[in-house]
């Protein structure tokens, strides 16, 4: 049942047009103080209802002249008067779908706005039925992320959509983004849409992660034990956090090819013939062995490759001065026994997530070449899968998602044609690998990238032109500005995109309080332990 | 026949609590003139009255009230010079009653046929002789229920003030609605939407509203 302040009437459609949103002057009876940008609305068309976001609110007057010589609205029956009258509240409403009219389109569902609402049609808020018709009530497909501000009803994400291309989660430094992806994650496990790869810079998916005031919130491994790996890194960090790792990632010297060291350019402070250097290094060693060579050639040899190769002496130097400093990351060893990329493939495979938590070595340098490195073979067995499918030896994969935060430093401009992460968020999900890509610099990342992202989930950003890069090619983009412009720094988030119907300001679902768990599909002990002793006793019944 | 006789013998009205206080004695279409049975006692200014029209009977605001000698040429002059107060000015010169007389003007506002009312000027101005009644609180009620008689006011074209007019009027009339300060806000922003591209007069006329 709606509500007697759903029903309320804010005003009538005065003017307006598809593409700037159609202006709605306010009843007298309604504040300004009390609309917010962001909040939905109906409008009741004589065809069609309209379903729309209040993009702006203003103060106007009939006449300029109130404002030169203003009424005395000390006296409270002038205020009274004067207002809604000679002075009144506009709304800019951005009407984005139609619902409803006639059986066909009921059927249909929504769909978007083609048309602005008549002359003085009615305003009112949505009511929460309106809200539970655009975007679908929680089932197996679709997970709940948060409600509408001010509103009870869910706001529900179609996971089954949300994997099928890339998508971006950004915002300033603590405005949630770590609490956002941590739910995306748990949406993408808990409607078995797909399979995450989380390199997980600063440890705070898999076990255990913070809030801002240091409350301790529960990690993926502790909601879904058997659905979550936790690889590491860093197995000392990891003790000393008391996690339970799955897995101890190694990789040896004999991994890394020269593309990866390429990507560190700037990070080990190469210059550009350095790193042409590399590949002739590879060529003359082989992609495999060239690393632990060259970091094991003494002052004689190196002199004599030099020269045999022609590499220039301060060429050498810096390329030596830049692979030494691969040394200090513990996890790099001459030889391997087993191989990471198969571990991590086998539990994929399986349909457990994998979070790859990198302990002290949470610098770009390592998380680049770590993500950068893993990611590529993953792809390309992926990509392998996808074409013995095609040719129908093998059944389709399980979609991965791959997650990666301080995107704009794989994908920025320079590097997002070389690394494997440009090539994922381009070609998209033909081989069933998509990005989740998590930063606070969106106006870093390649515009190319950004335009291929399907969903994107913004927290606040300020910056111009982070909001310019966020928003590119999206329709409404002025009014979705000042409506992303002006959100608060916790809890909320502006959707849109492929996933959603339309974009939609929420509040983010509650997580990290035990009621919160439960309704995530978290067990605890003792209803574990009965689960348990009932899908006994079910098997044997 | 005197007129006081006549009204003592003949209280003929359709309602006897209706207060019946002269007789138009000049009609136009927008406006009429009426005298007074009794020197000095007009309706107050902006008052609503009634009188007899074609079909129904014609509402209108009293807008001007005036005193002054019956005959055009000749001048009152004053007479208390000795005497203690203007009473005693008439008790000394019984004649003066009779010379002078109390005429009010009213701007025709409507028609109210039966139940229904009309916001517009009626077809036929009031007849000659017509008798004005004072509207009484349950029609003054009725009838500014709804403010559209506002624009005939607004626009009128008379030498006292309009502004004032509407102003008394409202306020007489706020006085029969049961939420008064809601009946002046619902009228004061009737005013605000008409008077849009005059502030300054909007501001003013909301202040006499008080």
């Amino acid at each position: 049942m709606a509500t007697e302040e759903e029903q309320k009437r804010l005003g009538a459609v005065v003017s307006g047009s598809l593409t700037q949103g159609v202006e709605v002057r306010l009843d007298a009876s309604i504040s300004v103080e009390d609309m917010a940008v962001g909040r939905y609305v109906a409008i009741e068309g004589t065809k069609h209802r309209f379903f729309g976001m209040i993009t702006d609110v203003s103060l106007e007057t009939v006449d300029p002249n109130v404002a030169v010589t203003p009424p005395d609205v000390s006296d409270p029956f002038i205020a009274q008067v004067i207002n809604g009258t000679t002075t009144y509240g506009k709304l800019e409403v951005l009407p984005m779908l139609t619902i409803g009219g006639d059986a066909a389109s009921i059927l249909e569902g929504p769909q978007p706005a083609k048309t602005v609402p008549a002359h003085f049609s009615t305003v009112k808020l949505a009511s929460q039925r309106d809200v539970e018709v655009v975007f679908g009530a929680e089932d197996e497909k679709r997970f709940y992320v948060g409600t509408p501000l001010d509103m009870e009803t869910k706001v529900c994400l179609d996971v089954a959509e949300f994997v099928k291309r890339s998508n971006g989660v950004f915002g300033k430094s603590g405005t949630g983004k770590t609490f956002l992806t941590r739910l995306l994650l748990v949406g993408m496990l808990q409607k078995n849409a797909a399979v995450s790869l989380v390199f997980d810079m600063h440890s705070e998916y898999g076990w255990e992660g913070k809030t801002e005031k240091g409350y301790k919130v529960k990690g993926l491994k502790q909601l879904f034990p058997s659905k979550v790996a936790i690889f590491t890194l860093d197995e000392e960090s990891s003790k000393r956090r008391r996690v339970n790792t799955d897995v101890v990632v190694r990789i040896g010297y004999n991994e890394i090819e020269p593309e990866d060291v390429e990507l560190l350019r700037q990070t080990l402070n190469l210059t550009e013939a350095s790193t042409q250097t590399i590949y002739q290094l590879a060529r003359e060693f082989g992609d495999s062995k060239w690393l632990e060579t060259v970091l094991n050639l003494n002052e004689e040899d190196g002199k004599q490759l030099i020269s045999r190769l022609n590499i220039h002496d301060s060429t050498y130097r810096n390329l030596r001065r830049g692979l030494e400093n691969l040394r200090r990351f513990s996890f790099l060893v001459p030889h391997t026994r087993e191989n990471s990329v198969q571990r991590i493939l086998d539990y994929l495979d399986r349909g457990i997530n994998v979070i790859l938590e990198f302990g002290r070595f949470d610098d770009f340098a390592a998380y680049i070449l770590v993500a950068n490195l893993l990611s590529r073979r993953i792809y390309a067995r992926y990509r392998e899968n996808a074409e013995r499918e095609m040719g129908g030896e093998v059944a389709p994969s399980r979609p991965l998602v791959i997650t990666i935060e301080e995107a704009h430093r794989f994908l920025n401009p320079e590097l997002s044609s070389h690394t494997i992460f440009g090539r994922i968020a381009r070609e998209m999900r033909k081989y069933n690998v998509t990005l989740l890509v998590i930063d606070q610099r969106p106006s870093g990342i390649d515009a190319e990238v950004m335009s291929q992202l399907g969903t994107k989930i913004t927290c606040l950003l300020d910056d111009e032109r982070d909001l310019d890069s966020v928003l590119t090619g999206t329709s409404g983009k002025s009014e979705l500005k000042s409506v992303l412009s002006k959100l608060e720094t916790k809890q909320q988030a502006l959707i849109f995109g492929h996933a959603v119907p339309m974009p939609v300001v929420i509040k983010t679902r509650e997580y990290g309080t035990a009621e919160s768990y439960r309704e995530l599909g978290f067990l605890d002990a003792a209803e574990l332990k009965k689960k348990t002793q009932k899908d006994i006793e079910d098997l044997w019944a | 026949m005197d007129i006081e006789q006549a009204k003592s013998q003949k209280p003929k009205t359709k309602n006897h609590s209706e207060r019946r206080i002269g007789e138009v004695i000049k009609a136009s279409s927008a406006e009429f003139a009426a005298q007074c049975y009794k020197l000095d006692e007009a309706p107050p200014l902006g008052c609503l009255v009634k009188t007899e029209g074609k079909p129904g009977e014609i509402y209108g605001v009293v807008y001007d009230v005036e005193t002054q000698s019956l005959e055009p040429g000749r001048r009152v002059v004053a007479r208390g010079e000795k005497l203690d107060s203007k009473d005693e000015v008439f008790a000394a010169n019984p004649q003066l009653s009779r010379l002078l007389s109390t005429d009010f003007k009213v701007m025709v506002v409507g028609e109210v046929e039966g139940k229904s009312r009309h916001y517009y000027l009626p077809p036929t101005p009031a007849a000659i002789h017509s008798f004005v009644y004072v509207c009484q609180p349950e029609e003054v009620r009725g009838f500014t229920e709804s403010l559209d008689f506002l624009s005939l006011l607004i626009n009128a074209k008379i030498l006292v003030p309009v502004d004032e007019v509407i102003a008394s009027c409202l306020r007489n009339a706020s006085l029969t609605h049961p939420d008064s300060n809601a009946f002046l806000v619902k009228a004061g922003k009737e005013l605000a939407r008409m008077l849009s591209n005059d502030i300054n007069r909007l501001n003013s006329v909301l202040k006499r509203l008080r």
